[in-house]
């Protein structure tokens, strides 16, 4: 592609992605609805979907309030950490065989960084807002975050090891055989449980446990603010998803449809799978999550690593 | 039994269970304290629910609660009653007097202590150090009349704000907004009230900071998601431990009490639906038998068992508010939709009966309002043969559920010991494995009919209050499809003459019932006089209306006791050294109603 030709594609991206983002309150609402005997946003445009127009209207015309008592520099700037970092996790993930943004050689480090990132925003928001209830949530956020992180990426690093490449675009190209799902199950299994964590949705919401610190990390925000927050928090799950999509579920790889479809069906379904999750359990207590992360998770990661570093070590021996 | 940890006990005949119990004691109470403290220090005074009543010298109090408790556990009541403008005053009285309403389980016997006080002397002993549970409810009388209570650990307000003048109860205190001057309320003014609500430790003996940390003092409400209602606890926090807690209440206050004393007799019905307004109905009927007590009024059977089933159906719906929620404030999103759509279906047909959904004030002095309406057994079978099959879903969905397991199992647990000292009742009291219920117990309004059995957990844990709740539900239902087989024929309402509102047929005919009608009508029923009250098993536990009447149109004293109002006095004992979302789900565990605690 031209110069041109991906700063274009990258703004479509971009687009797409705050637009995706932006149809997911609405369709996450609907969904839930229907799943708990109930009909949610359904009464503007076709199936209510013009509520996300609506909700949007109704968020930029708030009053944008900081509070006195808050750190105002910080409390400005986290809200926006999340959205950049998870934009910018996006520019690596290759939609088609041709269709991607950059295609890094140590692509999958580069999403791990930009989900890191993305920990400061609830992190400084909890702080900057001199709230005790934000205050408690972002300290939940820092050690969920940091815990989960670090099984997060080795749950990876059997994908790694089997495809041979850090390149997201290898990765899929190393699936043409047979899906990771199958040989990395159980790098699937936490990375899929890391994920939720890391975008902090229920059952893994801690930070934000409405029903024990109010609103978590965002009590104090309000308007656009908070929108940026909900904003990131769904980009974060969109990219989750993507990003499982690309490393276990072979990407764009598909029979008679076009790869960009295969792709965009991929990611439905598990986005669908992340809200039926969010229907169905409920929130374990911070310290279970803690115990659930150091003494399952991640010597199952180590386990998965192993298994998988042996298997590659006798085919690749076979194979000489 | 859907669940290991229930255990249930069929029906016993009750006068059976009632005299192998009562054995134990071969002596009254009464016979009791006149052999221990002389027959000289008690004034004993005639009620009309034949609950023996005493009054005691106030020096000799102490010591007699102390010797009845060990007969009597529970604490279940204490108030206070102005005296002065009462005309039919029972011997022993003076200006004020303090009421102890104490309460034993096997056999089901109660007492009522009275202590004069006059207005010189506003003082009565504590009897903290004899019942825990003592505490609020001394603080309430101090708060509503002034009485003192010397060697109270905290003797504060707890109703009404910190900054109010006067106390509320007292008759010469303004009940009605036009008694007033008109209320402002300007900046200056509201600055006050607010710092009159700020938390300091320190007027609860906490320290702000120990050597080596610095505690974090978190006011959780009186808005917060969780508190069901205008609740405030505020938290002592070592991270998010609980270090301690104190919680508050008055919010919800909004002087049912007083009101009582303005209403008549027939227009305080529907007031009582507003006390725990999940319990509609429940709360007609603690107070409408303990009005037909005072005027010994029976009613016809088909009246008793249209009570029964209106308020079996209110225990459905109020246990699946509980359900719903609890599943909720422990994170679980999905089963309260579902839950609400049951009770919406539930509420379609307390509609179709009374009129009303959640404050249908129905019931009436005598018996009810109507007759019930055509088609009212196809809508309650459709609802009763659908509702097992959900429950059982639900039963997989949430009970199941091994995060709300984790969540809940072994959090917030007290034993029965503590669940009496602290005035717990109800399937609060039953989780700790207490197989009581006072509908089976001493069956009262025809419950002796029926046959049901009562549901007993054994942990007393947040999880054990809930499994008791569900196989409530279910045990309602059996009493539900009893009612809706053996419906009794014949009137709704008594005959009494002081059955509100009186037959109108005859108006027209004949001059007496045209008077009786009018005056009945128009004034309200006179009661006579006396004093009643009647215990009922409510949705949440043991509610009952003390009431005293001077012969007139209003009650002279209507006293309120709500289930709901020790279960929060509790929570500091039981939620201490847990977790922030501990408490939360103990307090989902609790199920409380705001306006049953404050009134």
């Amino acid at each position: 592609m031209s110069e041109l030709g991906t700063v274009g594609f990258g703004l479509a991206i971009i687009l797409a992605a705050i637009g995706g983002a932006a149809v997911l309150t609405w369709f996450e609402r609907r969904l839930l609805g229907i799943w708990q005997d109930r009909y949610g946003p359904n009464r503007l445009g076709p199936l209510g979907v013009l509520q996300v127009l609506a909700d949007m209207l109704k968020l930029l015309t708030k009053h944008d309030w900081i509070p006195p008592f808050a750190d105002r520099a910080v409390f400005v700037f986290a809200p926006t950490a999340i959205v950049v970092a998870m934009m910018l996790g996006f520019a690596v993930i290759p939609f088609g065989p041709e269709l991607y943004i950059l295609d890094l050689n140590i692509g999958l480090l580069f999403f791990l960084g930009m989900t890191s990132l993305a920990v400061y925003s609830v992190l400084l928001g909890g702080l900057a807002s001199n709230n005790k209830y934000a205050l408690l949530g972002g300290l939940r956020s820092a050690a969920q975050m940091v815990s989960y992180e670090v099984f997060m990426g080795l749950s990876l690093m059997g994908v790694v090891m089997l495809s041979g490449s850090f390149s997201l675009r290898d990765i899929v190209e190393a699936q043409r055989d047979m899906w990771y799902c199958i040989p990395q199950f159980l790098g699937l299994f936490v990375f899929l449980i890391a994920g939720i964590a890391e975008s902090h949705r229920l059952p893994f919401d801690l930070p934000e446990a409405e029903h024990e610190l109010t609103a978590g990390f965002h009590t104090e925000y309000g308007g656009m603010k908070f929108a940026m927050f909900m904003l990131g928090e769904y980009l974060g799950l969109i990219l989750i998803c993507c990003m499982i999509t690309t490393l276990f579920f072979g990407g764009w790889l598909g029979p008679w449809l076009p790869p960009v479809v295969w792709f965009s069906l991929k990611v439905f379904i598990l986005i669908c799978f992340f809200i039926l999750l969010r229907a169905a359990i409920p929130r374990p207590r911070y310290d279970q999550l803690m115990t659930l992360g150091w003494k399952y998770m991640l010597p199952l990661t180590l386990l998965n690593l192993l298994l998988t570093g042996a298997i590659a070590l006798v085919l690749e021996g076979r194979s000489v | 039994m859907p669940n290991a940890t229930l255990t249930a006990n069929a029906t016993a005949p009750a006068s059976a269970a009632g005299t192998s119990h009562a054995d134990a004691h071969k002596t009254s109470a009464v016979d009791d304290l006149c052999a221990r403290f002389g027959a000289d220090s008690f004034i004993p005074q005639a009620s009309a629910d034949d609950t023996p009543t005493l009054w005691v010298a106030r020096d000799k109090l102490l010591p007699v609660l102390a010797q009845l408790k060990a007969r009597f556990p529970m604490l279940l009541d204490l108030f206070g009653v102005d005296e002065r403008l009462r005309q039919h005053k029972p011997l022993g009285a003076a200006d004020f007097t303090v009421v102890y309403h104490l309460f034993s389980f096997r056999p089901c016997e109660e007492i009522r202590l009275k202590v004069a006080v006059s207005m010189a002397d506003l003082s009565v002993p504590s009897a903290v150090n004899v019942w825990p549970n003592a505490n609020w409810y001394e603080r309430e009388a101090w708060d509503m009349f002034g009485i003192q209570f010397s060697g109270h650990p905290n003797l504060r307000r707890i109703l009404l704000p910190p900054t109010w003048q006067g106390h509320a109860l007292r008759k010469d205190h303004p009940a009605r907004a036009t008694e007033m001057e008109p209320f402002s309320l300007d900046d200056e003014q509201q600055d006050q009230e607010q710092e009159a609500l700020r938390f300091r430790p320190e007027d609860w003996g906490m320290q702000r900071a120990t050597e080596d940390t610095e505690y974090m003092f978190l006011n959780l409400g009186p808005n917060h998601p969780s508190v069901h209602g205008v609740f405030r606890i505020a938290l002592q926090l070592d991270g998010e431990v609980i270090v301690d807690s104190v919680p508050d209440i008055g919010y919800h206050h909004r002087g049912a009490e007083k009101m009582g004393e303005r209403q008549s007799w027939h227009t305080y019905i529907p007031y009582t639906d507003r006390i725990d307004y999940l319990g509609g109905v429940m709360n007609n009927m603690a107070y409408v038998m303990a009005v037909e007590q005072l005027a010994d009024i029976k009613v016809p059977d088909r009246a008793k068992v249209i009570r029964i089933m209106l308020a079996e159906l209110f225990r459905i719906s109020s246990h699946l508010v509980f359900y719903g929620t609890f599943a909720q404030d422990v994170g679980q999103m999905s089963p309260v939709f579902y839950m609400f759509a049951d009770r919406e279906r539930l509420l379609g047909i307390i509609e179709a009966v009374t009129g009303g959904r959640m404050h249908p004030a129905w019931f009436r002095i005598g018996g009810v309002a109507q007759d019930l309406p055509q088609g009212w057994d196809t809508m309650v079978r459709n609802f009763i043969d659908s509702m097992p099959a959900r429950l059982d879903h639900y039963q997989k969905m949430a009970m199941d559920n091994s995060i709300l397991k984790q969540r809940t199992v072994g959090i917030g647990a007290y034993n029965t010991r503590e669940a009496m000292d602290w005035g717990i009742t109800g399937p609060a009291l039953r989780a700790t494995g207490m197989d009581w219920d006072l509908r089976r117990d001493r069956p009262y309004g025809g419950y002796d009919q029926f046959e049901f059995e009562v549901p007993v957990a054994s942990n007393g844990d947040a999880y054990d209050r809930a499994a008791v709740r569900v196989e409530e539900i279910r045990q309602s239902l059996r009493i539900i499809r009893q009612c809706l087989d053996n419906m009794p024929a014949g009137p709704y309402k008594s005959d009494h003459r002081l059955a509100t509102p009186p037959p109108k047929e005859r108006t027209l005919q004949d001059i007496e019932t045209l008077i009786h009608h009018f005056v009945n009508v128009s004034w309200g029923p006179a009661i006579p006089p006396g004093e009643a009250s009647f215990p009922i098993e409510a949705t949440k536990g043991i509610n009952n209306y003390h009431l005293i009447s001077d012969g007139g149109t209003m009650s002279y004293r209507t006293r309120i006791r709500t289930p709901s109002f020790p279960a929060l006095q509790q929570i500091p004992l039981i939620s201490n050294g847990l977790m922030i979302p501990d408490l939360i789900a103990i307090i989902a565990s609790i199920d409380f109603v705001m306006a049953d605690v404050d009134r």
